[in-house]
C-alpha cells in the first residue's frame, strides 16, 4: 500500500489497483498523448487533477452544476466532471493549461487580466474554456436562447452582451465578476 | 506596469492574475504530494441522537480503501477552540450532516465506494429545526456576533412610538443562506517524521488555522505550518478553521501519509456555516415631516446546540438614523441545526434588508421621497454611542446615486409603469458597514540591488490583497511597484489576522505601512551600499490597533435598483443597479470596483434567487447543492455600476481606508425589494422574490 517508492508523478494516486475494473487508454490533452491505466470510475476531471497533475480544471461541485471544470472536448465545451475518462479515448481535450501558446497568452486570458474579470480565480479556468467554446459556437452560427428566432441560420452569430451573458450562464462565479467577464469576452469577440 | 512610482489608488493589475488565468495557481487540494491519499466525509443521516455502531468490514474490503476513521479509532483531540472542530471524538450527533466517519483511500472513487459500504446505526432523539416567533426555546443572549450587546435601549421607545403620528410596524422573514464559495472547503495535510504538521487549507487566515490545529492536536504552534496561498473565495465561511482541516490532519496522522480532503458541495451547508434565518420586527415612529422619533428592531434567530452564534441583525439600526427613542434586541433558540456562522456582512446584510425596507414603507406612509426621508434623518453623531462620526458619507452617496441613476424623474406611484406584460419599478436603500482593524506583524526587506520584499501572513481570497499591500509598501518606499515583491498566505510568515470583517487591507496594510516606513527611515539614515544581507525591518501594530477611537467609524453607501416584473410568470429581473459608496480612500480602483460589484451581485442573489429551507422531518437543508440553491448567473446581472466618493478621513489608519469587501451586499436586497414594490404595488416581506411567491400577488 505504499506507492511512494514507485510513484513519481505529481499528485498522489498510484496506478489503479489490480482488483478494480480498469483500462489502459490514451488521452490527448493539450496536444500531448498520455497513456494511463485508470479505474473505470475515474472522471475526466479526476484524471486530469489526480493522475496528470493538471489542476487548472477545477472541481466546484462534481455534478455539472457550476462549470468550474469546463474543458474543450474536440473543440466543444464540456463539464469534465460528468465525463468518464475511459470514454475519452481518441478525443482531443484542451484545458486552461493548453490555451496559451507558450508564453503568449490566449486573447481571452489577456482580456480577463485587463478587465479584472475574476477575483478568487477558482471559476476562471472554466470561464476561459467556456468562453473559447462560445467564440467557436458563435462562429459556427449556433443560436442561443436569446438569439432572435429570425436570425439567419449557419452564419456566424454576433456576440453582443446579451448573447454572451446567456451563453456564459453555465459558469458560476460567486465573486460576481460577471460584468467584467462579459466585457472581456466581448473584447475578443469583436 | 510602468517603472515610475504609481499613486496609491492606481488600478494595478492583480499580481497573481497570470497564474490564475493560466491555471497554474495552486489551491488547497492541488498540491501534488507524492503518496497522497484521498478522504471522504461520511455525514450523519439522522438529525439528533448518537451513533450506536459503525461496521467497517465491508468498507475496508473495498479495493483501494486504506482506513476508516470513526469516533472509536480517530486521534484524540484536545478541546478545540471551536466546537465544530471536535469531530470523531464521541458518538453524539448534534445535527444531520455532522461527520460520523472518514474513509481514506488510494483514490477518490474508492473512498466514496468505501463510504457507501459503511453500515452505521443510530439511536435517534427528538429533534427540532423549525424557528418560530413564539418558540419556547427563545432566550436573550449576553451578546450577538461581533461582541455587540444583545439589547440596547435608548429613551422610552414604547411611549414615543405610541405617540408618533405616523407609524410603521412590520415583520420581515429571511430564510437561511449559504456562502457557497466556488472552491469547496479543502485541506491537504501531512506530518513529517519529526512531527511537524503542514496543512494546505482553503482558509481566510492561515495564522488562525495554525493556532487552532496546534491547540487541537496539543502541539506547539512552531510544529504547525498552515498554507493558504490561493483561496477560491470564502465570504466568511472560511474565516476560522472548518472541520476538513482537522479531519485531514487526523487522517494524515492515522495513516502516516499525506491526505487530501475536499468537501463535496452537498456537504458544505451542514459543515461550513450558514447565514441564520431571521424574523425581524421593525417599528418606526415619525413626525409628519418624516423625522424619526422612535426606532425598534427586534430579531429572532437560531443557533445550533453546540455553539451560540447570534446574527447581529439589529446592530446597524444603532448606527443608521437619528431618533431619541430606540430599542434593538436579539433573541435566539438553539435548535438541532448545523452551526450558523459568518456570511458576507453578518448582521448588516439581513438587518439592513429589514430596516431599509421599513424605511421605504415609512416613506410611502408619509408620501415622502425615500431618498429625502433618509436625508432628513441623517444624524451628526452615532445614535447609539453618541460619538461623532469620523466621516459619514451617506448623504453624499444618496445624492450622487440619485443624480447618476436619474432618480429625480421618478413618479412615486406604484404599479403604473407597464411595458407589455412587464411592470417596472425603482428602489433605493442605504448601506453601512463598520470599520474594523486587527493587530498584525509584517517585515520589510531592502536588498542591495534596490528591490524590496514584504512578508506578512495575509490571505488573498480574491480581494487582491497581494496587489494592494504591495501598492501600500511601494507608496511608502517611493518605489516602482514592480520592485516590491510580497509573500503572503503562509503561517511561517509574520503573524496576521484573517480576512474578515472587511478588515484585511486596514489590518495588514497598517502593519505593512509601519514596516515599510521603518525601512524607509533606516535607508534614509544609511550611507554607502547596503550589506549583502540587505536591511530588514519588522513591525507590530498591536498598540496602534488597540487604541480606542473617540469616533464612530463606519463606511456608508446607497443602492439604486430597477426591476422588471413579468405579470405572466412572476419572474423578477434586474434591469440595472447602481451603488455609490463612501469608504475612505480606495487603494486600488480596479480591484476595489470588483469587490463592490461582487457584493452587490450577491445582494441580487439574496433578493431574487437565494434561499434555503430546513426540512422539518429530515432536519437538513433542502437546497444543499448549486442546482437547488440558486446563486446568480451571468444572465441575472445586466447593467451594474459601482461608484465611490472620495473621503479624506484622518481617524482610520495610515492609508485612510475603510473596508469594502462586505458593504456592497448591505442594503442591496432592500433596494431590489423596494423596486419590486414600486413596480407592483405589492410589499412582500420575505426573500427571495421567486416566481412562486410573486405570482400569487399579481392580479
Amino acid at each position: 500500500m505504499d506507492p511512494t517508492s514507485t510513484w513519481e508523478g505529481g499528485a498522489g494516486e498510484p496506478q489503479a489497483p489490480g482488483d478494480l475494473p480498469s483500462a489502459t487508454l490514451t488521452l490527448h490533452i493539450n496536444g500531448t498523448e498520455h497513456t494511463l491505466t485508470l479505474d473505470h470510475r475515474t472522471t475526466l476531471l479526476d484524471a486530469l487533477r489526480h493522475h496528470l497533475d493538471l489542476t487548472g480544471a477545477k472541481k466546484g461541485c462534481d455534478h455539472g452544476q457550476c462549470g468550474a471544470c469546463t474543458v474543450l472536448v474536440d473543440g466543444r465545451r464540456a463539464n469534465s466532471c460528468l465525463l468518464l475518462a475511459v470514454s475519452q479515448e481518441g478525443s482531443r481535450i484542451t484545458t486552461v493549461e493548453g490555451l496559451a501558446d507558450g508564453d503568449r497568452l490566449h486573447p481571452l486570458q489577456e482580456a480577463f487580466l485587463e478587465r479584472d474579470a475574476f477575483q478568487c480565480g477558482y471559476c476562471t479556468p472554466g470561464q476561459l474554456c467556456s468562453a473559447a467554446g462560445v467564440l467557436a459556437e458563435a462562429d459556427y452560427g449556433h443560436p442561443s436562447h436569446v438569439t432572435p428566432h429570425d436570425a439567419p441560420v449557419g452564419v456566424p452569430a454576433r456576440l453582443g452582451p446579451e448573447e454572451i451573458r446567456e451563453r456564459m450562464s453555465g459558469n458560476l462565479c460567486r465573486c460576481g465578476a460577471y460584468p467584467r467577464i462579459v466585457e472581456a469576452v466581448e473584447d475578443v469577440a469583436s | 506596469m510602468s517603472h515610475a512610482p504609481q499613486p496609491l489608488g492606481a488600478p494595478a493589475v492583480r499580481r497573481e492574475g497570470r497564474a490564475k488565468v493560466t491555471g497554474t495557481a495552486r489551491y488547497a487540494a492541488e498540491r501534488g504530494l507524492p503518496g497522497c491519499l484521498y478522504a471522504w466525509v461520511v455525514p450523519a443521516t439522522v438529525p439528533a441522537g448518537r451513533v450506536t455502531a459503525v461496521r467497517t468490514v465491508d468498507a475496508l474490503a473495498q479495493p483501494g480503501v486504506h482506513s476508516v476513521l470513526t469516533h472509536d479509532n480517530a486521534p484524540r483531540l484536545h478541546e478545540p477552540d471551536d466546537p465544530i472542530l471536535a469531530v470523531l471524538q464521541d458518538d453524539r450527533v448534534p445535527h444531520r450532516g455532522w461527520p460520523v466517519a472518514l474513509v481514506v483511500a488510494d483514490s477518490l472513487a474508492s473512498a466514496r465506494a468505501g463510504a457507501e459500504a459503511l453500515h452505521i446505526t443510530y439511536e435517534t432523539t427528538e429533534h427540532d429545526v423549525v424557528l418560530t416567533e413564539d418558540h419556547a426555546g427563545l432566550y436573550t443572549p449576553e451578546e450577538a456576533n461581533g461582541g455587540y450587546p444583545a439589547v440596547r435601549e435608548r429613551g422610552d421607545f414604547d411611549r414615543a412610538f405610541a405617540e408618533s403620528p405616523v407609524r410603521v410596524d412590520v415583520t420581515y422573514t429571511l430564510e437561511p443562506l449559504h456562502n457557497h464559495p466556488m472552491e469547496p472547503h479543502a485541506s491537504t495535510a501531512r506530518w513529517s517524521p519529526e512531527g511537524h504538521l503542514t496543512v494546505y487549507d482553503s482558509s481566510q487566515g492561515a495564522t488562525k488555522v495554525r493556532d487552532s490545529l496546534a491547540a487541537a492536536f496539543g502541539i506547539g504552534t512552531d510544529k504547525v505550518t498552515a498554507v493558504s496561498e490561493h483561496v477560491g473565495g470564502g465570504f466568511g465561511s472560511k474565516g476560522t478553521p472548518r472541520p476538513q482541516a482537522v479531519l485531514a490532519a487526523m487522517a494524515a496522522l492515522h495513516t502516516g501519509r499525506p491526505v487530501e480532503l475536499a468537501l463535496a458541495r452537498r456537504q458544505m451547508p451542514a459543515l461550513v456555516g450558514h447565514r441564520a434565518p431571521t424574523v425581524q420586527r421593525v417599528r418606526l415612529g415619525a413626525g409628519p415631516d418624516g423625522t424619526l422619533t422612535s426606532v425598534a428592531q427586534e430579531i429572532i434567530t437560531h443557533t445550533s446546540t453546540i455553539k451560540e452564534f447570534v446574527e447581529q441583525a439589529a446592530v446597524p439600526a444603532r448606527v443608521m438614523y437619528g431618533s431619541p427613542h430606540s430599542r434593538t434586541t436579539h433573541r435566539v433558540a438553539a435548535l438541532n441545526v448545523p452551526s450558523p456562522s459568518w456570511m458576507r456582512a453578518p448582521g448588516e446584510a439581513p438587518g439592513m434588508y429589514a430596516l431599509e425596507s421599513a424605511m421605504d414603507e415609512l416613506a410611502a406612509e408619509l408620501s415622502l421621497d425615500p431618498v429625502e426621508l433618509r436625508l432628513r434623518n441623517d444624524p451628526a453623531d452615532e445614535p447609539d454611542s453618541g460619538k461623532p462620526f469620523s466621516s459619514r458619507g451617506l448623504a453624499a452617496c444618496l445624492r450622487e446615486g440619485a443624480e447618476r441613476f436619474g432618480w429625480q424623474d421618478r413618479d412615486p406611484a406604484p404599479g403604473i409603469r407597464r411595458e407589455g406584460a412587464l411592470l417596472l419599478g425603482t428602489g433605493v436603500a442605504s448601506a453601512t458597514y463598520p470599520v474594523y482593524a486587527s493587530p498584525g506583524h509584517a517585515s520589510a526587506h531592502a536588498a542591495p540591488d534596490g528591490t524590496y520584499r514584504i512578508a506578512i501572513n495575509a490571505t488573498d481570497i480574491g480581494t487582491g490583497a497581494r496587489t494592494v499591500l504591495a501598492q501600500i509598501a511601494a507608496d511608502v518606499l517611493g518605489a516602482p511597484l514592480d520592485d516590491v515583491a510580497i509573500d503572503i498566505g503562509d503561517s511561517d510568515l509574520p503573524d496576521a489576522s484573517l480576512a474578515g470583517g472587511s478588515s484585511g487591507t486596514a489590518s495588514w496594510g497598517w502593519a505593512v505601512h509601519k514596516a515599510a516606513s521603518g525601512l524607509a527611515e533606516r535607508l534614509a539614515a544609511h550611507t554607502g551600499p547596503l550589506p549583502d544581507a540587505g536591511v530588514t525591518v519588522t513591525a507590530d501594530t498591536t498598540e496602534e490597533t488597540a487604541e480606542k477611537s473617540p469616533y464612530a467609524r463606519h463606511a456608508f453607501g446607497a443602492h439604486f435598483a430597477e426591476v422588471a416584473v413579468d405579470t405572466r410568470t412572476g419572474e423578477v429581473r434586474m434591469r440595472r443597479m447602481l451603488g455609490v459608496f463612501a469608504a475612505g480612500r480606495i487603494l486600488n480602483s480596479r480591484t476595489g470596483r470588483s469587490q463592490f460589484i461582487g457584493g452587490m451581485t450577491m445582494g441580487i442573489g439574496m433578493a431574487l434567487t437565494e434561499g434555503s429551507t430546513l426540512d422539518p422531518v429530515f432536519g437538513d437543508f433542502v437546497e444543499s447543492d448549486l442546482a437547488s440553491y440558486h446563486v446568480p448567473v451571468c444572465a441575472d446581472v445586466a447593467a451594474i455600476e459601482a461608484h465611490w466618493i472620495d473621503e479624506d478621513d484622518p481617524h482610520l489608519n495610515p492609508m485612510g481606508s475603510k473596508g469594502i469587501g462586505e458593504i456592497g451586499i448591505v442594503g442591496a436586497a432592500a433596494a431590489v425589494g423596494n423596486a419590486f414594490r414600486h413596480a407592483t404595488g405589492v410589499r412582500l416581506r420575505t426573500l427571495p422574490l421567486t416566481p412562486d411567491r410573486v405570482l400569487t400577488h399579481l392580479a
